[in-house]
């Protein structure tokens, strides 16, 4: 599998997202944002951070670098696209996934772990978890509010294009168990078509025992799974 | 012609249009005394320009000339054999294994987080980030070391939430992790903020270069951001006293940071460095490309000229004067191998920056300015950097001083029989309580390699590609610290090196900053005397060098000075991330044995200050001796295996380091009997700071090794109780008085102290 890692100005955790390709066995190369084409990647990820500083809004600007229009490309041919943090911002900006993440409700930056629930496991990126699991994922953000009005919400739902959901230890979506507001405890969604799936937790950062936690690599693994059953 | 090594000898510069003449107010309003004016005429062979009196009030100032302290700091032990760099460079570096290198440093930027409490910190974590990139290593780490007078007051409350926000922004944007720090609140920091940020970065040994403007004929030049007029004479203005107009009026001296900025410079730096193009490089901090220029000058021996015509600058029409005292931010000074500029030009391209090149070295050691190929300042270098002059005063220590050492805390000892409401009160207090309002609001985990987060002793860094980690931690209690100086710089070292054997380090080196008062006063200068030399004999017995930091001085509003505040920065090293220890009770069963022993010594304790409002008594005597004996008893009992869990007590005493080890960070409490056996009554039997002293568990299995080791490092040990489980409670029983409390109910104290001042939302637990 070679996945490309789409690193833009301003970009913290594209190391992070590099290395967690590498450890389920998979092939990464970083392209810059100016860089064009991405035939030849079989996956395309777009990492967290603060791409040109957030200004205007988070992942405004990122959105129209040179190879956003690539991104958008591969997604429309069905390429799995996945946006982690600042990664799901630029998405939404580019109109790849509805809604849109908004400040904290809190008004201040959340960097934490948080527990997911995985919502469903018949998509490309879930398929190596239970359905109902319970992950634990650490978050690092002060803009991940997800935001939808409420007939994009019911549709999200009612569709089943909500992936992960925050919730506590015992599995429930409360709201203490939401570290930033966003509505119906949304923490990671998918498009129509399933191939591009947002997220605001950091699963590249629960790799490792090590570091706090081993569940984000299921995410890493189900899309090896997925494209090697393509391939053969 | 001019001889570089200071000799009278005139050169001429004539006066610039439109520049002030200089008068006797000039001189005093530029920080700089009328011996200090003579000494200035003397080595320049006549009266010095505008601009030259400029660049010396920002070089002799004492942020960059440390004028009143460099004579202490030269008694401080600075060598060993894993020391690459010690004082002198941008930060110090040691050799951490398996070739790699930690550059590591604590700064401080006390007085503009006084008047802007944002900006001050953010652009106090951009300074020491600089200071560590631009050795080659790339930052991995960052702690802050915070302080505020109480929390009751609004001003203070605004402080403290606007130098979170800064230090949380600016870092997090940059993509570094916060891996711990302290934040302190006392009254006696109501003024003056105290704000010291640390980092650390990683490198191959070879990688490290230095700040030396070597190769006569290279270029000068000016990479990053543009020039403005923010942090002019910033320098000068944490070299000084507030009061009550420093507000608005010390506004523009404040610098703007902008983290997107330098992250890419961070990028374009490391890859200039490795790219063979430059020779040397600088961050421009305090006193901006006048500091820059003339040390890299310094160190090289040799010169340099520049033109401020090539400076590029964001406003209009700036003068000499602003251009080389600006200390706006993400800037750094390169200087390029001869031919090679264009490629210097294109890294920064990429990055989408700027570099010009504003100047070369020259062979004939002088600090020569040009405003559009005219001379504005001619100064030699060497005397500039090197000829501050430096002091020596008189030290006395304030008489009333003595009598709250002896005040008498008889009284204190009185309750007794159930202490549970204290004990809560003291748990909930702010300097006791989570700090987990803060550190939630830190990004802490990216660049995967954060071992150990905020919230216990010590934040530990994985070395990826190694079985190694980096440890590291920032201690000073100021309270013991103004009742006894030298005790309490001594506890200072100490209480750094029990954090970071809490985790399984061993301690290897430190870096400091020296946060005091006006040292012209004696009664201060005394403090900042005394702190030295407690700081020297630790970390000669400990065997950890000093290999640079900073020194705050007149850190005092309206003439009263902050304590007297050494802050320790230390890092340990640890050979193998399996046997990272954790840093509360993790089983049911398991033995908790205390290391070290409980003595009455209630004096300087949060105990007094949250009960009686009281900053009084003789500290905590320590024993360096028997620190190290502990510590070695810690490493063997880690390198073993043998222990499930350590905490070093400090603040709020054995009661409180229990409740954190019951407590950890709120997702699995654990309940915990405990019974102690002292000899004294059970308020400082509790609440004691006492030094010297490590509550760990074990499994019962280990037990018996734990206490033979300790027996054979002299280490007093004994099990003092049990871990119980979730539904227990927290019980400590002693013959005259007892805590009991639900572990919910510590939670909720413990947990929510902070979000309940802040007025935000708890963050406890899950």
């Amino acid at each position: 599998m070679k996945v490309a890692v789409v690193t833009f100005p301003g970009s913290n955790c594209d190391y992070d997202l590099y290395k967690a390709v590498q450890q389920v066995g998979a092939d990464a190369t970083f392209v810059w944002h100016r860089e064009r084409g991405l035939e030849g990647y079989d996956a395309v990820l777009l990492p967290g951070g603060f791409s040109y500083g957030d200004y205007l809004r988070a992942g405004a600007i990122a959105r129209m670098s040179p190879v956003m229009e690539d991104v958008i490309d591969f997604a429309a041919k069905g390429g799995p696209v996945v946006g982690i943090c600042n990664g799901f911002q630029i998405l939404c900006e580019a109109g790849l996934l509805p809604g849109a993440l908004v400040r904290n409700a809190s008004l201040l930056f959340a960097g934490k772990d948080v527990m997911l629930r995985v919502e469903r496991v018949d998509t490309l990126f879930t398929s190596n978890y239970q359905q109902n699991q319970v992950l634990r994922v650490p978050i690092a953000h002060g803009e991940g509010n997800y935001e939808a009005d409420e007939s994009a919400l019911d549709r999200l739902e009612g569709e089943g294009h909500v992936v992960f959901r925050y919730v506590n230890g015992a599995g429930e979506p409360t709201d203490a168990a939401n570290p930033n507001g966003s509505r119906r405890n949304i923490a990671g969604i998918i498009n129509e078509n399933g191939n591009v799936l947002g997220m605001m937790p950091h699963p590249e950062r629960a790799m490792e025992d090590l570091l706090g936690s081993t569940d984000g690599i299921g995410i890493f693994t189900s899309l090896a799974t997925s494209l090697s059953a393509v391939a053969s | 012609m001019i001889t570089g090594d200071g000799t009278a000898s005139a050169t001429h510069v004539a006066p610039r249009q439109g520049d002030p003449d200089i008068t006797p107010e000039l001189v005093a309003e530029h920080g700089l005394s009328e011996d200090e004016y003579e000494r200035i005429k003397g080595l320049m062979g006549r009266a010095p320009t505008f601009t030259e009196l400029g660049v010396f009030s920002a070089m002799w100032s004492e942020h960059c000339g440390y004028k009143n302290s460099k004579r202490l700091l030269r008694l401080l032990p600075t060598k060993a054999p894993w020391v690459i760099q010690g004082p002198g460079e941008n930060a110090g570096v040691i050799d951490v294994g398996d070739g790699y290198a930690l550059a590591f440093k604590i700064e401080s930027h006390n007085h503009p987080s006084a008047v802007e409490p944002y900006q001050g910190a953010a652009t106090g974590v951009g300074g020491i980030l600089r200071d560590i990139f631009t050795m080659g290593a790339r930052p991995v780490a960052v702690l802050d070391s915070l302080r505020f007078g109480d929390l009751d007051s609004g001003r203070v409350r605004y402080l403290f939430g606007g130098v979170v926000r800064g230090v949380g922004d600016y870092g997090n944007c940059v993509g570094v992790p916060n891996i711990g720090g302290e934040v302190v609140f006392d009254r006696g920091y109501e003024g003056n903020p105290i704000v010291n940020a640390m980092c650390l970065g990683l490198m191959k040994r070879e990688d490290l270069i230095t700040a030396s403007a070597s190769g006569v004929g290279n270029p000068v030049m000016a990479v990053g951001a543009r020039t403005g007029r923010d942090g002019i004479h910033g320098a000068t203005f944490a070299s000084e006293e507030l009061n009550e107009d420093s507000d608005e009026s010390s506004r523009p001296r404040v610098q703007v940071g902008d983290p997107f900025t330098e992250k890419l410079l961070l990028e374009a730096s490391l890859e200039l460095i490795a790219s063979g193009a430059i020779t040397g490089i600088q961050d421009m901090g305090a006193a901006g490309i006048t500091s820059s220029a003339a040390e890299m000058a310094g160190r090289a021996g040799n010169g340099v000229e520049i033109d401020m015509a090539d400076v590029p600058v964001r406003e209009d029409q700036m003068t000499p004067y602003e251009i080389l005292l600006s200390e706006s931010q993400e800037r750094m000074l390169v200087v390029a191998e001869n031919g090679r500029e264009d490629e210097v030009v294109r890294i920064l391209e990429k990055w989408e920056l700027e570099a010009k090149v504003i100047g070369s070295v020259t062979d004939d050691s002088r600090f020569r300015v040009l405003e559009n190929g005219v001379t504005v300042a001619d100064i030699p270098a060497l005397p500039l950097t090197d000829g501050c002059p430096t002091y020596e005063r008189d030290g006395i220590e304030d008489e009333r001083i003595q009598a709250l050492r002896d005040t008498d805390l008889r009284n204190h000892w009185l309750p007794r029989g159930n202490l549970t409401g204290p004990f809560l009160r003291v748990l909930g207090s702010p300097n006791v309580a989570s700090k987990q309002w803060v550190y939630h609001q830190y990004d802490t985990t990216v660049r995967t390699a954060t071992s150990v987060r905020p919230g216990g002793d010590a934040g530990v860094i994985r070395i990826r590609g190694t079985d190694r980690a980096v440890a590291a931690t920032t201690d000073c209690n100021g309270r013991f610290v103004y009742l006894q100086p030298r005790m309490g710089a001594m506890i200072a070292v100490a209480e750094a090196a029990r954090n970071l054997v809490c985790v399984g380090a061993l301690p290897v080196a430190i870096t400091n900053n020296l946060n005091f008062g006006n040292p012209l006063k004696p009664h201060i200068y005394y403090q900042l005397r005394e702190s030295v030399l407690g700081m020297k004999a630790a970390c000669e017995a400990f065997e950890t060098p000093v290999t640079g930091g900073n020194v705050s001085l007149f850190n005092e509003t309206d003439g009263r000075a902050i304590y007297p505040t050494p802050v320790v920065g230390m890092v340990g090293l640890i050979e193998d991330t399996s046997k990272i220890v954790q840093q509360a009770f993790t089983t049911e069963g398991d033995d908790i044995v205390l290391l070290g022993e409980n003595t009455n010594e209630l004096g300087g304790s949060e105990y007094l200050y949250v009960t009686a409002r009281l900053v009084a008594g003789t500290p905590p005597a320590v024993d360096l001796e028997k620190e190290r004996a502990l510590q070695q008893a810690m490493m063997a009992m880690t390198h073993g295996r043998h222990l499930r869990s350590a905490r070093d007590c400090s603040d709020g005493g054995l009661a409180c380091t229990l409740a954190e080890c019951s407590l950890g960070d709120g997702e699995t409490p654990l309940g915990i009997d405990i019974r102690l056996d002292d000899d004294m009554p059970p308020v400082p039997n509790l609440f004691s700071e006492s030094q010297g002293r490590i509550v760990v568990s074990c499994s019962p299995e280990e037990t018996p090794e734990v206490l033979r080791i300790a027996e054979e490092h002299g280490v007093p040990a004994a099990k003092i109780g049990s871990v119980r489980n979730a539904e227990s409670s927290f019980r400590i029983a002693m013959s005259e008085g007892r805590i009991e409390a639900a572990l919910d109910t510590m939670a909720d104290a413990y947990f929510g102290a902070l979000a309940r001042i802040m007025d935000a939302p708890s963050t406890s637990g899950a």
